[in-house]
């Protein structure tokens, strides 16, 4: 599998995009899909909540289990992809597409968000 | 056990090779799922999926006493059982707790195969072993001596013929006879763990590889499909089938897990438990302790083992296997549940998921019954 290279990772599996108009998108690895199986149900913070960076935001239920969704950074939720509300599939299908979570205004974001070669090492490791 | 490394099955290099997600089960590196296991799910429940079993655990019963010392160390009425037929029955404990859930299959007079659970094989090695010097039988630990096979789901009969001479479609449910499938010395068993028709190959370890890709070229044309045993906890789920360690355990007595109908008082003669198990069933019909009910979920959150069920505040019940069901589309749930709220549509009942109580229905159990 193949991480973008124009996105940064946590270490908690959640990608990043680049902020356009200092909004950016959110999203799991697809390592971190991979890992889960079949999603089947996700909760996402709601639009307007303000999120901190490491702390948890929501939650993804697979078949086996359930995990906490992290925020990678910090600030407001300015929009949540509904479509992955309906069909939480997406998250595995298309993990880095359709399959995002949410948009966040970013207030601040710590230091040690990794590039793609890091997290592909990480997530190797 | 004294090592810690997970062993393998026969079938290991060939699970790695179709990039098989692998798990550890009570000690054994078994397949966790190869793709979606909600694809491998539906596809057992609408065409065949093909499952490693070989971390079931064999036991050969044999000698002039053997189905006399099974009616002994088990529950049920074993030397009832035709040759060529299979039982579901369990071995207990004195006080009546359940040591494990067992698959018994008469091979002949004067041998049987017992199937038990991973997690208490060894075990029930030991018990069976101890009670068995009181007795003129051998038991052997066949664990090594069998890789297992099953193929489940509608066009499993089609695609077991087309490898087999065998008399298939005179195999009975909970039957079993020798054959031959794809050239490899089998017994052939019309049981599964799924809901739907199916059948299990208990094959030597040597014969494992050929005939899983014999059975996968046989499939190729049906939509059969390897399957893992994440698929296969939930069609047992949805087939209301219970798990040792979930709805089973030495706690509880088979009159406590609403399967009290494996216990065959009737039969010859005394057996481990009969005394307990006695007054447990008394004490079931008297004053029913906790009830195993089905709970389906209004929403969308999954209930997971050991959550507790609630109703008015109050916990009623504790949640002893949860999945999202892929046949209903919600998460179902088997519990334990007061017995005063396991009627089918008592209301107010919920689950506590991680502090937010959801609402969830009572139903009768299996959530899934095949159209035969």
């Amino acid at each position: 599998m193949s991480n973008p290279q124009q996105l940064r990772y946590s270490k908690e599996h959640e990608w990043l995009s680049a902020a356009a108009d200092g909004v950016s998108t959110v999203g799991i690895t697809e390592h971190a899909a991979n890992a889960l199986g079949d999603v089947v149900f996700v909760q996402l913070p709601e639009v307007g909540a303000t999120v901190t960076a490491g702390e948890t935001c929501g939650e993804l239920e697979s078949t086996k289990s359930v995990s906490d969704l992290y925020a990678p950074v910090s600030g407001e939720v300015t929009e949540v992809n509904e479509d992955v509300v309906n069909d939480p599939s997406l998250v595995n299908s298309a993990p880095f597409e359709g399959g995002w979570l949410f948009k966040v205004r970013v207030t601040d974001e710590p230091a040690d968000l990794l590039s793609a070669d890091e997290y592909t090492a990480f997530s190797a490791g | 056990m004294s090592s810690t490394a997970p062993r393998h099955t026969a079938l290991d290099a060939l699970h790695r090779s179709l990039g098989a997600t692998m798990t550890d089960f009570a000690g054994w590196d078994m397949p966790l799922r190869y793709g979606s296991e909600r694809d491998e799910h539906n596809a057992v429940r609408t065409r065949a999926g093909l499952f490693d079993l070989s971390h079931m655990g064999e036991i050969t019963v044999t000698g002039p006493e053997a189905a006399q010392f099974l009616n002994y160390a088990l529950v049920g009425d074993i030397a009832a059982v035709k040759v060529g037929r299979a039982r579901y029955t369990m071995i207990c404990a004195a006080d009546g707790g359940i040591l494990d859930d067992l698959i018994v299959y008469r091979l002949a007079e004067d041998e049987y195969m017992i199937v038990a659970n991973a997690s208490n094989a060894q075990n029930v090695v030991n018990e069976l072993s101890s009670l068995g010097e009181e007795f003129e039988v051998e038991v052997r630990d066949d664990r090594d001596h069998y890789a297992l096979i099953a193929v489940q789901g509608p066009e499993s009969p089609g695609i077991l013929k087309s490898l087999t001479d065998a008399g298939i479609d005179g195999l009975k449910y909970y039957a079993g006879l020798p054959g031959t499938v794809a050239g490899v010395p089998a017994l052939i068993a019309r049981t599964g763990y799924t809901g739907e028709d199916g059948f299990e190959l208990f094959v030597k370890p040597e014969h494992a590889v050929e005939l899983w890709q014999a059975l996968t070229k046989a499939g190729e044309g049906v939509g059969l499909v390897p399957c893992g045993l994440s698929c296969r906890d939930t069609l047992r789920l949805e087939a209301g089938m219970p798990l040792y360690g979930h709805e089973l355990s030495l706690s509880l007595t088979p009159f406590d897990a609403g399967l009290g109908r494996v216990v065959k008082f009737e039969k010859e003669g005394d057996f481990v438990g009969r005394e307990a198990l006695t007054e447990a069933a008394a004490r079931a019909q008297a004053n029913p302790p906790r009830v195993l009910v089905g709970l389906v979920a209004e929403g969308r959150r999954v209930p997971r083992a050991g959550y507790a069920v609630v109703a008015g505040g109050e916990v009623i019940g504790e949640v002893t296997s949860g999945a999202p069901s892929p046949t209903l589309g919600k998460p179902i749930a088997m519990a334990y549940v007061d017995a005063a709220h396991a009627a089918p549509g008592t209301p107010g009942v919920g689950v506590d998921i991680r502090g937010s109580h959801e609402p969830y229905e009572v139903v009768a159990l299996p959530f899934y019954k095949r159209q035969k």
